[in-house]
């Protein structure tokens, strides 16, 4: 356990404690009957879990962690496929999803085996997954399905899997600490949701998308996303880059996330829904906390793996 | 039936549950005494049902199912005889000879878990309902029988299968129906297979 990684854990551990004071003295005051004091709590005891188990899993290694990631992955993937109207026609497509492409990826990020891991969902699984659906004789919606089936897969495992990706980078000087540097990233993707909801509860005025997502405001996305980037240039020291790369590299991760968040709000609403699942208290479902992963991560992970390997 | 079995039961349920889900989007408890009837689109339907009741009723609820299914093999039968307690009907007998063992395990106080379109049907709505349902009524007219709906099971394991999907399954349950109102067959299996419907009116399938 290296000297950054313990620092991390207090920092992580500070932030629970202050907000669980601060939720507490909400409490007292609204005297419970203030359902967003209320979620607000359920939220923050669900990150203490969270915390938890990231750190639990971090702290074991880095095969741990990929287990835990492949969990997450298929967790969301079930909440995603459950709102999806696919028919029983498409049981093989699925079957593949669920027990083939999820053990197949983390496993490739296991092996280390790089151009496999990069090319396996869009060439191995794009084509399988499709050979099923035409071999399942319904022409019904046929394309629709399909390409949902295949979009779910994208978002829940291949955006999803290069997050631990970053774990198996050779990154340059950095004498692997590689999971300091998962925890930069997710605790900027993290913070920013935190960060923006909180702006937008204190300030925001403005809608963001009122047909996507009511809730966002455009104080919440400017306040929350500088805070969590100039946040991210802070914590430099966990990460290869210097100061000002380090903010580059967290603004990335914050806009790539607040647009990832977005398009999951759309898909989300598209489908009927207004939370992905009901497996976190307060959150709503995996994919609730993960929608900011999905697209950020695999372009992090790229940013990192051209620029510092 | 004894701890040993119940255990065994309450894990494979505890399995059944960690793989759909299986949570219970009740609009109101079943009664205490009643039979629940359900669409039925895949082989887990039965334990899908008995994992969404109460430990409590569960063990006062035993399925009904057909004897040639859970007869067929050793493992299907310790299931069927030990594990879940099931009431065999003959499906090939028909007429109310069949219906003797239900009856017997309603006046014994069993509660009863019936699949009324008497096999598995590929799809989100249920099909046309068997009679067997109006015939348990007929000398039972306060009889509560309980619709259920089962969300996504079709998906999750539709004919030939080998192993479930792990899509979240709910099942919903409604208001008791009763044959209390003298009406013929017809009238009562259609509000029957009304209410089972008005339940997946609520979800996506419809």
């Amino acid at each position: 356990m290296s000297e950054g990684f313990v620092s991390i854990g207090l920092l992580v551990l500070a932030l629970l404690v202050v907000a669980s004071v601060i939720g507490y003295a909400l409490h007292l005051r609204s005297e419970g009957r203030s359902d967003t004091v209320n979620n607000l709590n359920a939220r923050i005891r669900a990150w203490w879990g969270m915390a938890v188990v990231m750190f639990g899993a971090m702290l074991l290694g880095s095969t741990v962690t990929l287990i835990v990631f492949a969990f997450a992955s298929a967790m969301a993937l079930r909440e995603f496929l459950t709102l999806t109207p696919t028919r029983q026609a498409d049981y093989w497509p699925l079957f593949i999803a669920f027990f083939f492409a999820i053990p197949m990826q983390y496993l490739l990020l296991g092996m280390k085996w790089y151009g496999l891991f990069s090319v396996f969902i869009p060439v191995y699984v794009f084509g399988l997954v499709s050979f099923a659906s035409a071999l399942s004789q319904d022409t019904d919606s046929f394309f629709q399905r399909n390409a949902m089936i295949l979009f779910a897969v994208m978002v829940c495992v291949y955006g999803v899997s290069h997050a631990p990706g970053i774990l198996v980078l050779d990154i340059r000087g950095f004498g692997g600490r590689n999971v300091e540097l998962l925890f930069f990233f997710l605790f900027i993707v993290q913070l920013s949701d935190v960060l923006q909801y909180v702006f937008g509860k204190l300030f925001g005025r403005h809608a963001l998308s009122p047909q996507v997502s009511p809730s966002k405001t455009w104080e919440g996305l400017i306040g929350g996303g500088l805070s969590a980037t100039l946040i991210g240039g802070a914590l430099h020291p966990i990460t290869p880059f210097g100061f000002w790369t380090a903010t580059a590299v967290a603004l990335q991760i914050v806009v790539c996330g607040a647009l990832g968040g977005l398009v999951l709000s759309a898909v989300k609403r598209s489908l009927g829904a207004k939370d992905w699942g009901s497996s976190i208290a307060g959150h709503g479902g995996f994919m609730d906390r993960l929608d900011s992963v999905t697209f950020s991560a695999p372009v992090f992970f790229h940013v990192v793996r051209y620029f510092w390997t | 039936m004894n701890w040993f079995f119940q255990l065994q039961r309450d894990a494979l349920l505890a399995l059944v549950r960690a793989i759909v889900g299986a949570t219970v989007a009740a609009h109101e408890a079943p009664p205490a005494h009643t039979v629940i009837f359900s669409n039925h689109t895949s082989h887990l339907d039965t334990l899908v049902l008995l994992a969404a009741l109460p430990r409590e009723q569960r063990n006062r609820t035993r399925p009904v199912a057909a004897a040639d299914y859970w007869n067929a093999g050793a493992i299907r039968r310790y299931m069927a005889r030990r594990i879940l307690n099931v009431v065999m009907v003959d499906r090939t007998a028909g007429g109310p000879a069949a219906l003797v063992p239900l009856e017997q395990a309603l006046d014994q106080g069993w509660s009863l878990i019936v699949f009324p379109e008497g096999t598995r049907r590929q799809a989100p709505l249920p099909g046309p309902f068997r009679t067997g349902l109006f015939h348990l009524t007929k000398a039972r007219p306060a009889l509560a029988l309980t619709p259920a709906y089962l969300e996504n099971m079709h998906r999750v394991m539709p004919r030939g299968a080998p192993f479930p999907l792990p899509l979240l399954c709910r099942v919903h349950l409604g208001e008791p129906v009763r044959n209390d109102a003298g009406e013929d067959k017809d009238a009562f299996l259609a509000r029957a297979h009304a209410a089972v419907c008005a339940l997946a009116n609520g979800t996506r399938a419809a």
